[in-house]
């Protein structure tokens, strides 16, 4: 498969359009005046800052005013280190990093395990200890700062003037764009875009996000001080200003207003808010007939506008006028490697008086039931008798108040949600908990998380490509095998809800399961395409897959299970082949409420 | 350190951390209600400082000119949503709330000023120019986007605080003001000197946090933020207007902010950005308190105080540095005491 589609004419221009940014910026240095070089060079310096924010808290939904603290730990570390111990700026460059690396690990620990507000909160404290911490070291000159930083030599060349500079600090910020384009196209980037509105469900497929969200925190920081040591050189001076919380702020707002429905999101926003700033420095205090940082005032008011109006930023406007290719991927005959299968009667899911209290309510009581290989049992009940709430303790998104689960064998009810996946128990959901800007094929490739291995490092070089294209590979299979391989490009959000729910099932069978847990599958869909889902499910039984099924429509289930348990307020009330039920006097009276 | 070092900066830290307090309180309270982390809390502090420093020295202050812009702002909002609506019985009200008061005071305040009338007139005057702009805020920049997630709304208000310092620049000007003490009285208790001005904040401290625990025991609209801040949905299903409980819990917050400034102005010199620091020693007790118990928040808070009042003997230059570090510890034992709930918002 290849690029096709509307998305070409798009992408020709977007090609264009870049085509004519990298011959705009080599020809820059040496054309422009003195002051614009400066200003791109700048911009330069900023868009690696913001890049790492879009990363942070555009695709991720952290937040961070700290920011040019961490610019400000590459730059000082730099600083100090070149001139009173005269170390190579390239020595010192990986020192400083080193120190970033430490110093955001640390915030990073303690912050991200409490809820979305204590990061950024700690972030401003971080900053503003910083700030007043440069400007009170002896050894960093205080508020007056360390000058007669050396030149960077490169490869023999002294980059001691802005025009050469502009050439390294835009190659940074190119590669920097570059790596994070790449990460987001990758295992390690799916799950990263899944933590903002998809937290559980990653967890379900094995995603750690708390790791996920230090991973980004870092990264952002790495960038920061990255920046920081080439401003450091680039000046060849600092002083704490530049570092300040204010400063930690305006990055914030250069990846907001640029938004992060692109990684040039970045770049775009950095370029607009250090114009906007210059020309606004200029034009204010003379308007005003005062001096004092009077732009202050038009980015709060801008920024305050733009979420009340364009939440994502601008870059959303931009590219829908060069959307992207659809994302070409390769069929690639090389499958992966699957689990064992349980032999044909083993027993394998046992729950043993399981029970869930919320509080004073008990939403299942002492409940018990076990399933083999190659069995679908269907759960059913009335609204609120707890069938979800069993879901929920079988995959391990909470623990059982009591009681005891077993999956082939092993006891899981202590075990969290990403090591029961693991061990082969997929699910989908009632209420679908897809990521709407995200193609199905990406969708869906989220269930085979656990079955790549490659990080975050290679993912931003893409070295990982062999590994990505099985995994693509493995979820377009699934999607074909659920019905779907039509629309594997389309936003999944755009999927009417019946094929949303479908595209769950895909997702789930992804993650190579044993045991899989349907939550009202055929909820939204028509009549032919019920009788294709309990088709595909037959088909899935035949193979050996154990299916437990929550579903209301009492058509779909009678004809498809071996046996059904029914619930109601908590507690099991029947249990048997669906004929039996049909007729076991218990269950009338909980659906019809009594014969008379 | 002799005792009666020590006891000075007990008192100090007391008097400091009086304020930090009350701080912590507002916003506790306001996050509680709507979830909004109120980081401009600080320029209500400067705000309401420097306008009493501006009545003082028998100026016009400009938050006079800044409270009838704010006010044209809302109206022109209100109208607009108003003849959306189609409700154009509401005009009247609008004009006269957000058009006639604001002009109304601005008034008062541009008349009264150079008279120098007595310090508590000019007081009542300072809050009056100050603390309605707390609700104009909410109706401007918070209101609009009551139902977004809390991050949203923090990056509110970071930028709320960046125009409100800009505009303390623009009508205070660079220069620090600091006004005269309300009392000159010293008494000497054993070998400490008891100033007036502490003995002013800690009492009036002490007095807005009964009045506050009044408030909302007692009277109906407490009850209501209360139960609002318990269960937003709830509340609003038994009648109680999200819109008015955002409003109400904004109006405390200024009021305590702008206080707050005043109590202090005579104890340290006020910039027009100072406010932001003194609201984030707030912040750092009311963490302490995990942002949602009062009693936690104020004692966080006096910890602050009695900690920045040390930490200025020992080590003046990194005050700062010792006081926004204690976050770290912190958030440590938070959160290894909290037990992790995944939230999915948005």
């Amino acid at each position: 498969m290849s690029a096709a589609g509307p998305g070409v004419g798009g992408w020709t221009r977007a090609r264009f359009v870049l085509g004519a940014f990298l011959a705009f910026m080599l020809v820059a240095p040496l054309v422009l005046p003195e002051f614009h070089v400066t200003l791109l060079n700048y911009i330069g310096l900023y868009s690696i800052v913001a890049l790492g924010l879009v990363l942070l808290t555009g695709v991720g939904g952290l937040t961070s005013f700290g920011q040019a603290a961490f610019v400000g730990l590459g730059a000082y570390t730099t600083a100090y280190l070149t001139t009173a111990h005269g170390l190579s700026p390239w020595l010192t460059l990986l020192i400083g990093l080193a120190l970033t690396f430490a110093m955001s690990l640390f915030l990073g620990f303690i912050s991200l395990r409490l809820s979305g507000h204590y990061l950024p909160l700690g972030t401003i404290a971080w900053g503003i200890s910083l700030y007043f911490l440069f400007g009170n070291m002896e050894f960093l000159g205080g508020y007056t700062g360390i000058s007669s930083l050396p030149a960077i030599d490169l490869f023999g060349l002294a980059l001691d003037s802005g025009r050469k500079f502009h050439y390294l600090i835009w190659t940074v910020a190119l590669l920097a764009l570059l790596s994070i384009h790449n990460l987001l196209d990758s295992r390690s980037g799916r799950a990263i875009r899944a933590l903002k509105g998809g937290g559980l469900m990653a967890e379900s497929f094995g995603v750690d996000t708390a790791q996920m969200k230090i991973v980004i925190f870092i990264y952002a920081a790495l960038l920061a001080s990255l920046s920081g040591w080439l401003y450091a050189h680039l000046l060849r001076f600092v002083n704490p200003t530049p570092f300040s919380i204010n400063a930690g702020i305006e990055y914030l707002f250069m990846a907001v207003v640029g938004g992060a429905a692109s990684v040039w999101g970045a770049v775009i926003g950095a370029g607009i808010l250090t114009i906007l700033k210059q020309w606004l420095q200029d034009l204010l205090p003379k308007l005003l007939g005062q001096s004092g940082n009077f732009e202050m005032i038009v980015f709060g008011v801008l920024l305050v506008l733009l979420l009340q109006r364009a939440r994502d930023g601008i870059m959303p406007l931009a590219v829908r006028y060069f959307p992207g290719p659809n994302k070409p991927f390769s069929i690639v005959s090389q499958a992966l490697p699957q689990r064992a299968r349980p032999a044909s009667g083993e027993t394998v899911l046992e729950v043993k008086a399981a029970r869930k209290a919320f509080g004073g309510l008990v939403a299942v009581n002492d409940l018990s039931f076990s399933m083999h290989s190659g069995e679908i049992l269907g759960l059913i009940g009335p609204n609120g008798a707890g069938k979800s709430t069993v879901f929920n303790l079988v995959t391990g998104v909470f623990p059982p108040t009591g009681g005891e689960v077993y999956f082939r064998g092993e006891r899981i009810d202590a075990l969290s949600a990403r090591a029961i996946v693991t061990r082969g128990v997929a699910r989908t959901f009632q209420q679908v908990h897809l990521l709407p800007t995200m193609s199905v094929l990406e969708n869906v490739a989220m269930g085979a998380h656990l079955r790549g291995t490659k990080g975050v490092v290679s993912a931003a070089l893409h070295l990982e490509r062999s590994e990505e294209a099985k995994l693509l590979t493995e979820a377009s299979h699934q999607l074909e095998r659920v019905g779907l391989g039509t629309c594997i490009h389309e936003q999944a959000g755009s999927l009417p809800l019946g094929q949303q729910r479908i595209l769950e099932i895909a997702r789930a069978l992804c993650a190579d399961p044993v045991l899989l847990l349907l939550d009202e599958p055929a909820a939204g869909l028509r009549y032919q395409e019920k009788r294709a889902l309990a088709e595909l499910l037959r088909r899935l039984k035949s193979e050996g897959m154990s299916i437990l099924l929550v579903e209301h429509d009492m058509d779909f289930v009678m004809k498809l299970v071996d046996r059904l348990v029914v619930m109601d307020f908590g507690e099991k009330l029947a249990q048997g082949l669906p004929q039996e039920i049909q007729t076991h006097p218990a269950v009338l009276e909980a659906y019809l409420g009594g014969v008379k | 350190m002799n005792a009666e070092i020590a006891l000075f900066l007990i008192q100090d830290g007391l008097t400091n951390g009086a304020i930090y307090a009350l701080l912590a309180l507002a916003l506790v309270l306001v996050f509680a209600v709507t979830r909004v982390i109120f980081i401009p809390q600080g320029e209500f502090v400067t705000y309401g400082a420097l306008t009493l420093a501006s009545l003082q020295l028998g100026k016009l202050p400009g938050t006079a000119w800044l409270l009838l812009g704010a006010g044209l702002a809302v109206a022109v909002v209100d109208l607009v949503q108003a003849l959306r609506q189609g409700a154009a019985q509401r005009i009247p009200a609008i004009v006269f709330k957000y058009i006639m008061i604001p002009a109304a005071l601005l008034w008062l305040a541009w008349w009264s000023a150079p008279q120098k009338p007595a310090l508590t007139l000019q007081i009542l005057l300072a809050l009056a120019l100050v603390v309605p702009l707390g609700p104009m805020t909410y109706r401007l920049a918070y209101q609009p986007l009551a139902n977004a997630s809390v991050l949203v709304l923090l990056i509110i208000s970071v930028a709320v605080h960046f125009a409100m310092t800009g505009l303390g620049l623009v009508f205070f000007g660079a220069e620090g003001s600091r006004t005269p003490p309300f009392s000159d009285a010293q008494w000497k208790l054993w070998v400490l000197n008891i100033s007036g001005q502490s003995l002013w904040v800690i009492g009036a401290s002490l007095a807005l946090i009964v009045a506050l625990f009044l408030f909302f025991e007692r009277t109906l609209y407490g009850k209501a933020l209360r139960a609002t801040a318990i269960n937003r949905v709830g509340a609003r299903l038994v009648g109680v207007s999200p819109v008015m409980a955002g409003k109400l819990s904004f109006t405390l917050a200024a009021l305590i902010g702008a206080l707050s400034g005043i109590l202090i102005a005579p104890i340290t010199t006020i910039y027009y950005d100072s406010g932001f620091l003194v609201g984030l020693k707030g912040f750092v007790g009311a963490i302490i308190g995990g942002l949602v118990s009062y009693p936690l928040a104020a004692a966080g808070a006096l910890l602050v105080g009695m900690l920045e009042a040390y930490a200025s003997f020992w080590a003046s230059a990194y005050k700062e540095v010792i006081v926004f570090t204690l976050i770290v510890p912190v958030l440590v034992w938070r959160s290894l005491t909290t037990h992790h709930i995944e939230e999915e918002e948005e």
